[in-house]
């Protein structure tokens, strides 16, 4: 059995979605809809990679993945932190 | 007494996760078996120590350790299961409200009544991932959170929290 | 096979689930129904990767029992997956915090019980 071929297409696809997000990224009215944009970029990243480790048989992949998603957790609690001071409106 | 205990316990997490994440790396004393070789035991034990003595302060602040007790994370295993039935049940709503668009949102407030951090963040994890719920603030002082429900109900702790809090009682309590 | 469309089955869930996400990302009006989209259902999709990952190494490793890498990877991927389920509604919480924080009012909200609470703007 080898699924390759369809772990590449969901990884493919993944891709797409995060450019739909990009998207909100940029529209985002007020800066909170940019981290929410941002939290949703980082799951899909972690998903695609995820998807990519089992395509190519490299559990290194899934390695990266996990420190991804722990170093994008930081990063959001970091971006809440410092939205928590400014003031907006 | 109390330090070598957190630096105990400390020792043992890090350890057991080392060994998850190099469990049937490749490189086993015994040709094709899953086991560790000396080498990679060695150096376990030695990052655990280092673990162990930088991490213990910050892992065991709370001085409470009942969490070392095995059955508590057999519970946690087993709380999975009613946890996934749930969240399929939410990711179905979610669906209907994304596909029509119908929302009538408020921030209501519960109060669980628990009183471990653990049992708090556990229930404020497992209201974000259930039907319509999202916690947005906790009072510290009375354990109170405060939840945004994308569907305005009625009798919010019940409605939100009392699947969950029998199960959180159990292991974080 | 029954095993290759049950990974297939996976995978469609999966996709579908993270696209809801994305969808519900630009239909909500605001920042929490936003959050409630994208926390929910991307955890959700992500999870049925991670299960897919799991089952097709898992079963990679079942039919060749001396190639123990599979083995590693099903590991690795649990790993992944109890990351994503910890941090991902976690840090759903403290955007929600601070956007209320900062004074952005939940849209058409019928009830606001933390907006009476000390402290806020």
């Amino acid at each position: 059995m080898n699924l390759s071929f369809e772990f590449y297409l969901v990884a493919v696809v993944f891709v797409f979605y995060i450019l739909i997000s990009v998207l909100r990224l940029f529209l985002g009215p007020t800066a909170p809809d940019r981290a929410v944009a941002l939290d949703t970029i980082n799951t899909l990243v972690v998903a695609s990679m995820v998807g990519l480790g089992a395509a190519t048989w490299e559990t290194l992949f899934i390695d990266i993945a996990i420190v991804y998603a722990i170093l994008s957790f930081v990063t959001t609690l970091y971006i809440a932190k410092y939205l928590e001071g400014v003031k907006e409106g | 007494m109390d330090e070598s205990k957190a630096f105990v316990s400390t020792f043992l997490l890090a350890l057991f996760v080392y060994l998850f994440l190099t469990l049937a790396a490749g490189r086993s004393m015994i040709e094709g078996s899953i086991l560790w070789s000396v080498e990679e035991l060695v150096l376990g034990i030695s990052i655990a120590l280092i673990v162990g003595a930088v991490g213990s302060s910050i892992l065991c602040r709370s001085g409470n350790y009942r969490m070392l007790n095995p059955l508590r994370w057999l519970i946690i295993l087993v709380y999975c299961v009613p946890l996934f039935v749930e969240m399929v049940k939410a990711n179905m709503d979610m669906a209907y409200r994304v596909i029509t668009g119908k929302i009538d949102p408020g921030i209501v407030r519960i109060s669980p009544k628990l009183k471990t951090d653990l049992g708090i963040t556990a229930l404020a994890n497992s209201i974000t991932l259930t039907p319509g719920t999202l916690t947005v603030d906790v009072d510290d002082e009375t354990g109170d959170l405060f939840i945004h429900w994308i569907n305005v109900g009625k009798n919010p702790t019940k409605t939100i929290a009392g699947n969950f809090l029998p199960w959180i009682r159990r292991f974080a309590e | 096979m029954i095993f290759t469309a049950f990974l297939y089955g996976l995978l469609v869930v999966s996709v579908l689930f993270n696209g809801l996400g994305v969808i519900g990302l630009h239909r909500f009006p605001d920042v929490y129904t936003r959050l409630h989209a994208a926390t929910k259902c991307t955890t959700f999709g992500t999870i049925f990767m991670t299960f897919a990952v799991m089952a097709y190494s898992g079963y990679m490793y079942y039919t060749n029992p001396d190639q123990t890498e599979y083995l590693n990877m099903s590991l690795h991927t649990l790993a992944a997956l109890v990351a994503i389920l910890i941090t991902n509604p976690t840090g759903a919480h403290a955007i929600a915090r601070a956007a209320h924080r900062v004074g952005i009012k939940p849209k058409f909200a019928s009830v606001d019980h933390l907006a009476k609470k000390e402290g806020y703007p």
